[in-house]
């Protein structure tokens, strides 16, 4: 079931191939030449384009693998300088090789199935070829998860690629195969960096988990295993950044370039610090308008910055990078409790993932907005099998996709999103209602506490709002950012939420297990 | 397992697929001087739009029916109108008279295709929807049936090749849901503006003119000769007013004219007995006796008739 629905989205991702282009297509085109066309102790020197390539080597390496691919398809866009060089066979060549690096998305989520479909192991084979179970419904949730479709397949990443390598590693660890995991891991690390994340999660239960034991109630620390998991990290890192060895400072600066990035991104990511601003702008404008504020001073509120980088705030005081740390750890320790709490179990662990990526997402330092999908993926394991869980879901993923939609902004894109976020969001809804809500025999459907249920159609007019209703309203562009800033700020409103619902409800299902001792 | 909603998934999974088929380019782009149908759509928008109604179907200066005149019937043309005034109001290049022939833009096509999608969802997706939904069958599958219904060679023509086959289609069916429903008299006003839309439904006409008539005049069962009578003529009736409606400017202005349009809908049968590589018996059999040499077009047309 799970490949009929894979070669069925991957038909689907066919044809698309010709919408839309982000900049990041030109991003990844340049690092097929880069890493093709140049020698090692230049890949991360050269700066003929202005994409450099800010990822860890690994992904370096992944592109020199393709940019032999790209050789039968066109090779001058393997020039490092043709510059925005998109013939019609380097856009076969660029989105086919994501539509097939979809492929190691669809193993990861098949290791996840193993595990979470079922928990009677026979009966999982059998189960999953029925249309309806609760593990095709978890292959359709995440196989067709519109926004890996819209950030990957049209706005153009490789995230379904590296998705697929976490689900591999959670799968792992819903297996207890933990050194697997941590291979894996360790792999994805050296892929993307922004899974950084969510490493204190992995730090925390393989050592609780699997270096500590607990057998007849003494606990005892097995050192080799610590030693097998160290070496396997420190082989991974080595393999991956030995070449650079003598670059690696320049390397770190690529990958960590905190000078040139402000507290926001120019869209704001709906997160805490999207509310900090708005907060801040307003108390500005107030103070302006009341007269609190010496209209000679300083202090401005622009209401229509939104390209600012550096982000110095009006009244409230000013967020440097110590300060998003510091929060963010505060916000990760409910996932430490838990896992520290509830050792071994795999369930845990996830939650403990949603919650370091919440943690992570709201806090943390120039997030992007493409970030909430890292919390999305591993909340849908956990929707198929808790009803809780599965509210919650349907409100992060409805507000995390539509959260995406400034990123596709062309006309036909506009249509496309908002059919694509209501199909996706209506059959989640039809399939989690149908799993977890008898609707024959008990007549309900899931149902949406009604402060949520008002969030929801305040969100489908924001969405409008950002996609046609602004450019109607106001076609002159005076206040280009504005939808921005109500689609951030509003999303933010509703993932706060979710989060603080989430932390809640792990926190007291940790209390009941323990009260159960 | 009971899933809610099944139907609406399928329909809007139908719309995704054809938003993909959109963004492929569309027959005749970039290949002057002819182009392909997308142009002879637009250019339709263009003839209406711009001049008086009795030169829709007439060969005049400005109006060159070499160069995608005008052959289906009224419907499409006041179709090709109104989705025209709404172009001229988005942006007056994509109708201006002769100057924008050939006019090749990415969001004259977006318009374009949304033109198609809209009266997609109007006539085709909404008939397709309510029919399936009245169906007397498990609801286990009309969810497959639905799928089956939007199928790939429809979605291929709207969309890519670029027509409006949705209207007719969706008008066509609308007319058997209401023949289901037992309203006649809808059923003979949907039926009819579909055959004024796109002559295409004479394929169908046969059987839902005979066959409805005929069935349609017994309807209820055991009823009176003068009840049967009088469904007979409310149906007739239906048929000649929306005719006549339809019709009607092309009716009045001069003789000539409704023979000028009559041509140009049955242009056809001047072009030959098969056009370029229809699947049918008349182009295999070509492949062996060649029937188009043999017989000139008149002769030909009058033996496939009879």
């Amino acid at each position: 079931m799970l490949w009929r629905i894979f070669a069925s989205v991957t038909f689907g991702k066919l044809l698309f191939i010709p919408s839309y282009r982000s900049t990041d297509f030109e991003v990844h085109r340049n690092w097929l030449a880069i890493t093709h066309s140049l020698p090692l102790n230049k890949w991360y020197i050269d700066d003929t384009s202005q994409w450099t390539l800010d990822y860890p080597p690994l992904f370096a390496w992944f592109e020199y693998i393709l940019s032999w691919g790209a050789l039968l398809f066109d090779p001058e866009m393997l020039k490092v300088n043709n510059l925005n060089y998109a013939s019609q066979n380097t856009i076969l060549f660029q989105r086919i090789s994501v539509i097939l690096t979809d492929i190691v998305y669809a193993l990861g989520v098949q290791k996840c199935l193993y595990s979470f479909g079922n928990n009677q192991g026979g009966k999982v084979q059998k189960d999953a070829e029925k249309w309806f179970s609760s593990s095709t419904i978890l292959a359709f949730l995440l196989l067709c998860n519109v926004g890996l479709f819209m950030v990957d397949h049209i706005h153009f990443q490789y995230n379904g690629f590296l998705t697929g390598i976490l689900l591999l590693s959670v799968g792992s660890i819903l297996q207890k195969e933990n050194l697997k995991a941590a291979f894996w891991f360790s792999i994805l690390l050296n892929l993307k960096h922004i899974y950084l994340y969510i490493a204190p999660v992995y730090a925390v239960y393989l050592l609780r988990s699997y270096c500590f034991d607990i057998q007849k109630s003494k606990m005892t620390f097995h050192f080799k295993r610590l030693i097998k998991l160290g070496v396997i990290v420190v082989t991974t890192f080595g393999f991956t950044y030995g070449p650079f060895v003598s670059q690696l400072q320049q390397v770190l600066s690529r990958l960590f370039p905190f000078e040139n990035r402000g507290l926001c991104h120019a869209y704001w990511a709906p997160n805490f610090w999207a509310l900090y601003n708005i907060v801040d702008k307003i108390l500005a404008f107030l103070g302006h308008k009341l007269g609190w504020i010496d209209p000679l001073s300083k202090v401005t509120a622009s209401m229509t910055g939104g390209l600012v980088q550096e982000f110095e705030h009006a009244i409230l005081p000013s967020i440097g990078p110590k300060t998003t740390l510091v929060f963010t750890i505060l916000a990760i320790l409910p996932a430490v409790v838990i896992l520290l709490k509830q050792p071994n179990q795999p369930r845990v662990f996830i939650r403990a993932i949603v919650l370091c990526a919440f943690a992570s997402f709201l806090f943390g330092w120039h997030v992007h907005e493409k970030a909430i999908l890292i919390v999305i993926t591993p909340l849908t394991l956990l929707a198929v099998s808790s009803q809780e869980d599965c509210r919650l879901f349907m409100l992060l993923s409805i507000t995390g996709h539509v959260s995406l939609f400034p990123l596709l902004f062309t006309p036909f894109e506009n249509v496309l999103k908002i059919v694509v976020v209501l199909t996706y969001s209506l059959a989640s809804y039809s399939f989690l209602s149908a799993l977890h809500y008898d609707p024959k025999s008990k007549g309900t459907l899931l149902k949406f506490r009604s402060w949520e249920r008002f969030f929801l159609y305040g969100l489908g007019f924001v969405a409008l709002f950002e996609s046609c209703i602004h450019s109607m309203v106001d076609p002159s562009g005076r206040l280009p950012f504005l939808p921005l800033m109500i689609m951030s700020v509003y999303c933010a409103v509703g993932i706060i939420y979710v989060w603080f619902s989430f932390v809640i409800g792990s926190l007291k299902t940790e209390k009941k297990i323990s009260k159960q001792k | 397992m009971e899933v809610p909603y099944k139907l609406e998934v399928i329909a809007l999974t139908t719309i995704i697929i054809k938003l993909g088929a959109s963004v492929f380019p569309y027959s005749g782009k970039n290949q002057p001087p002819k182009f392909g149908d997308y142009e002879a759509q637009r250019h339709w928008m263009e003839i209406t739009v711009n001049l008086p109604i009795q030169d829709w179907y007439r060969n005049t200066t400005d109006n060159d029916l070499l160069y995608w005149g005008l052959d289906y019937p009224p419907l499409t043309a006041y179709q090709s109108y109104l989705t025209g005034s709404v172009a001229k109001k988005i942006n007056q290049d994509y109708v201006k008279l002769h100057v924008s022939q050939g006019f090749e833009n990415f969001d004259h096509q977006y318009f374009m295709r949304m033109s198609v999608l809209v009266s997609d969802c109007i006539f085709f997706v909404s008939a397709l929807y309510f029919y399936i939904r009245s169906l007397k069958m498990s609801n286990k599958y009309k969810w497959v049936f639905f799928a089956l219904s939007s199928h790939s060679g429809l979605t291929l023509i709207d969309y890519g090749h670029f027509q409006y086959n949705c209207v007719s289609l969706g008008l066509t069916l609308w007319a058997i849901i209401f023949v289901s429903q037992g309203k006649n008299v809808l059923a003979a006003i949907a039926f009819s503006a579909a055959l004024n839309f796109k002559q295409m439904e004479l394929y169908h006409a046969i059987l839902l003119f005979a066959g409805f008539y005929l069935l349609a005049s017994c309807q209820p069962k055991g009823s009176s000769l003068p009840s049967q009578l009088k469904n007979l003529v409310q149906i007739g009736a239906a048929t000649v007013v929306t005719f006549a409606i339809i019709w009607y400017p092309f009716l009045q202005i001069h003789d000539w004219l409704l023979q000028q349009v009559i041509v140009r809908l049955f242009i056809p049968f001047q072009r030959g007995i098969f056009e370029d590589y229809v699947a049918n018996f008349w182009c295999t059999l070509n492949v062996v006796i060649k029937i188009k040499r043999l017989l000139n077009p008149t002769s030909i047309a009058s033996g496939t008739i009879t």
